[in-house]
């Protein structure tokens, strides 16, 4: 198997260029010790195979963020065999600049020149064979999107693994050279010989790499030489090499490049887009508009399929009861089997139509639009402009919001940005907050509900500076990046995005779903043998145990505790269980109960177990807070790994906890 | 003068970045570096990040990274 990188700038199309490599043969894991996503992929050419790495995308190479660093490393240390770099010819130059720090490293380099319709449309025509003669590199062109080139590229990446071919050293002006020399005399000791200009070339970038590279002895020597030179120059040594580096990439584009006619045919129509879009009056109520028809889409048009689905499920779960009859083996497979199959499966069309949307505004480049308008506000929050997206999808359901943080292209505000999505109250919050507003707060529904979801985004704003300050102290958030021209989507390739997305929250989350609902359908139906969660059974057991956990927050019965952990499996479970507790029935909402003529008893029941509205409303607080759904949990563990899946699951249910005791106890004082 | 204070539609050629390693490497990598003309094309609706065109693209910033940015102004 020959193990090859990918790497581009954001915007390239290299996500493009990796699914019509490698199609569906891809797997999703993290780096070791990091939260960025690795993703990898295979193909074969004949008989030979190949593995695809496929690096974050960046714009340079000197080790700013985790992103930079992981794809750094794995060139010099992973030895890919060959490097792809993707690169979208309708903005070569600033392309370049990553192509060139890869050649620098000197190993065997193969140009991916994609987008090469537009740049033919524009007028651009470059002189591919030209300018990989001149790198003694490899390229191609392609138009990934639309699959067109993908064969060509193949047989270039065979040849070059088979002919490797080590790219032009990159020779920069006498002056940056002569530093280069005086420099790197400390690095005569290195292991390998042949890195020695490249650590050189870092140590001008002030790269920490370099510290581990030399012995603390010449590390400081190098320092204050690095120093004494830039004094001389007036200038720090990056800038220069930097501006050198765009120098040759202008000769390389004077030589290769050819513009027929000029860009501004795009251009108009890009600045014209953007005269509505990011207008100073109409951004913001055109972003509003944007977001609200994504929601009406998905939880309307997705609620009614949500509705298909779920009578497709219940109708197989009655039918399979009616044939198997009642018993324990019977109440395994409708309940535990079916009713957690269904348990995600509901939401598979609304998360479709969220993933398809999300698709499509990042290919069409509404999204960089969107952080542009929103970043001020979000900044202020300590978040990123790109964070909104994932936060108000999270209003409707937590999942698609976790995985919307994907676009954030930094690690940091990645983590952030899910660790306070589940504070935003999703719609399975709802029927609990109608329950207990219509029950508790007759009349005044309308201002509970609300007071309650102006607590979690006051609670997301406190944590995001809290866990801003706490885990990623003096890493300076940047915002500075390309806002892409408008492009029309290629459907493949948005259709293709939804589905992969859909299919991963299928496959990871499913799993991590199905078996939480093993364990809860374990867990009310022995020891004693009865489908319900019955007082003797091992559930009444855990809710009689967490009873004087939570009788501080004025919630006096076991039943509390059973319904929080049901609620665990999916917050509107906190409903049903009640329900099925105090009346024997498990029903949706008030309004089912009281058509079915057992309204009393549960408002008996409730009232039994929050002896006050103060009680109550404390119970609403701990459930708009506490530990999210196993469906969240399992999609931020496969976004951002295990160690952060069980922060959020503590920190929710500590945050939680403590909220409800001061709102609870202070309270208290005042009746 | 800083990039930060130049008004909508006016233009200049950078002179030299006064940021922080992490800043400064992100804004070379961009194409800001000392000699290139840009034009600053839009402020966002709250005021900040700005937008600007450099090297025949779109490029944005927020102010206080923009405030890093040493230039020569040519045009109001």
């Amino acid at each position: 198997m020959h193990t090859i990188a990918l790497c581009g700038n954001p915007n390239s199309g290299k996500t493009s260029v990796f699914n019509a490599l490698t199609g569906a043969h891809q797997h999703v894991g993290n780096w070791p010790g990091v939260t960025v996503e690795r993703k990898e992929g295979e193909f074969s050419i004949g008989d030979e195979k190949y593995k695809v790495v496929d690096l974050p995308g960046t714009y340079s190479l000197s080790a700013n963020s985790a992103d930079e660093k992981v794809a750094r490393d794995f060139i010099i240390e992973g030895k890919p065999e060959l490097t792809i770099v993707v690169i979208d010819q309708t903005n070569i130059e600033r392309n370049l600049y990553l192509a060139l720090e890869i050649i620098e490293m000197g190993r065997p380099v193969l140009f991916a020149m994609n987008m090469d319709d537009e740049a033919t449309k524009l007028g651009i025509s470059i002189d591919t064979e030209g300018l990989a003669r001149f790198l003694n590199i490899s390229a191609c062109k392609t138009v990934a999107s639309k699959k067109r080139g993908i064969d060509q590229l193949k047989a270039a990446i065979k040849d070059s693994v088979e002919n490797q071919k080590f790219p032009k050293l990159i020779r920069f002006s006498e002056k940056a050279e002569r530093i280069i020399d005086e420099l790197s005399v400390y690095f005569d000791k290195v292991e390998k010989k042949e890195l020695k200009r490249w650590y050189t070339i870092k140590t001008m970038e002030n790269d920490d790499l370099i510290a581990e590279k030399l012995s603390e002895e010449d590390y400081a020597k190098i320092s204050e030489k690095l120093h004494e030179i830039e004094t001389k120059l007036g200038n720090e040594a990056d800038i220069l090499l930097a501006e050198e580096r765009y120098a040759i990439i202008h000769g390389i584009a004077k030589e290769f490049v050819k513009r027929v006619i000029t860009e501004e045919g795009r251009e108009r129509l890009s600045t014209q887009i953007d005269s509505v879009v990011t207008h100073r009056i109409w951004g913001i109520p055109i972003f509003i508009a944007v977001m609200w028809l994504m929601f009406q889409s998905a939880f309307f048009v997705g609620g009614y399929l949500v509705d298909v689905v779920d009578v497709w499920f219940n109708d197989l779960a009655t039918y399979l009861s009616s044939v198997m009859g009642d018993g324990i083996f019977s109440s395994f497979i409708t309940e535990a089997v079916i009713g957690g199959l269904g348990a995600f499966c509901v939401f598979l069309p609304q998360l479709f139509i969220l993933f398809l949307f999300i698709a499509f505004l990042g290919d069409i480049g509404y999204m960089s639009r969107a952080a542009f308008v929103m970043d001020r506000f979000m900044h202020g929050l300590g978040l990123h402009g790109k964070s909104f997206i994932p936060m108000i999808l999270g209003f409707g359901c937590t999942v698609p919001g976790v995985m919307a943080a994907r676009t954030l292209e930094s690690r940091k505000d990645r983590i952030l940005t899910i660790l306070v999505t589940p504070l935003m109250s999703c719609g399975a919050r709802l029927p609990v907050y109608a329950l207990f507003g219509s029950i508790f707060f007759p009349g005044h529904e309308g201002t509970v509900t609300f007071t309650l979801y102006v607590i979690g985004i006051v609670l997301a704003i406190i944590m995001a500076r809290l866990f801003k300050s706490q885990f990623f102290k003096g890493e300076e958030t940047i915002f500075i990046m390309e806002l892409p021209p408008y492009r029309f989507p290629s459907p493949r390739e948005t259709f293709g995005q939804a589905f992969r997305h859909s299919w991963s929250f299928l496959k990871k989350a499913g799993t991590f779903i199905f078996l939480a609902v093993i364990v809860i359908w374990l867990l009310s139906v022995f020891p004693a043998g009865v489908d319900a969660p019955k007082e003797e059974n091992y559930i009444g057991t855990i809710g009689k145990v967490m009873e004087p956990v939570f009788r501080p927050l004025g919630f006096e019965g076991w039943e509390a505790g059973v319904a929080l952990t049901f609620g665990v499996f999916a917050k509107e479970i906190v409903v049903g269980t009640f329900g099925t507790l105090f009346t024997g029935q498990e029903l949706g909402s008030v309004e089912e109960f009281a058509d079915a003529g057992v309204k009393g008893p549960l408002i008996q029941g409730l009232k039994h177990v929050f002896p006050n509205s103060l009680a109550a409303f404390s119970f609403m607080i701990f459930v708009l807070i506490y530990t999210p759904c196993v469906a969240t949990l399992a999609t931020i563990k496969q976004e951002i790994g295990w160690k952060w899946m069980l922060f959020t699951a503590v920190y929710l249910f500590a945050l939680a906890y403590v909220t409800s005791l001061v709102f609870y106890n202070v309270g208290l004082l005042f009746i | 003068m800083f990039l930060d204070k130049v008004k909508v539609g006016g233009t200049g050629t950078v002179k030299t970045l006064k940021a922080t390693p992490v800043i400064r490497k992100r804004l070379l990598a961009m194409g800001l570096t000392p000699g290139i003309d840009f034009k600053v094309v839009k402020v966002a609706p709250m005021g900040d990040p700005i937008e600007i065109k450099v090297r025949g693209y779109q490029l944005t910033m927020r102010k206080n990274e923009a405030s890093c940015v040493e230039i020569e102004e040519v045009e109001v």
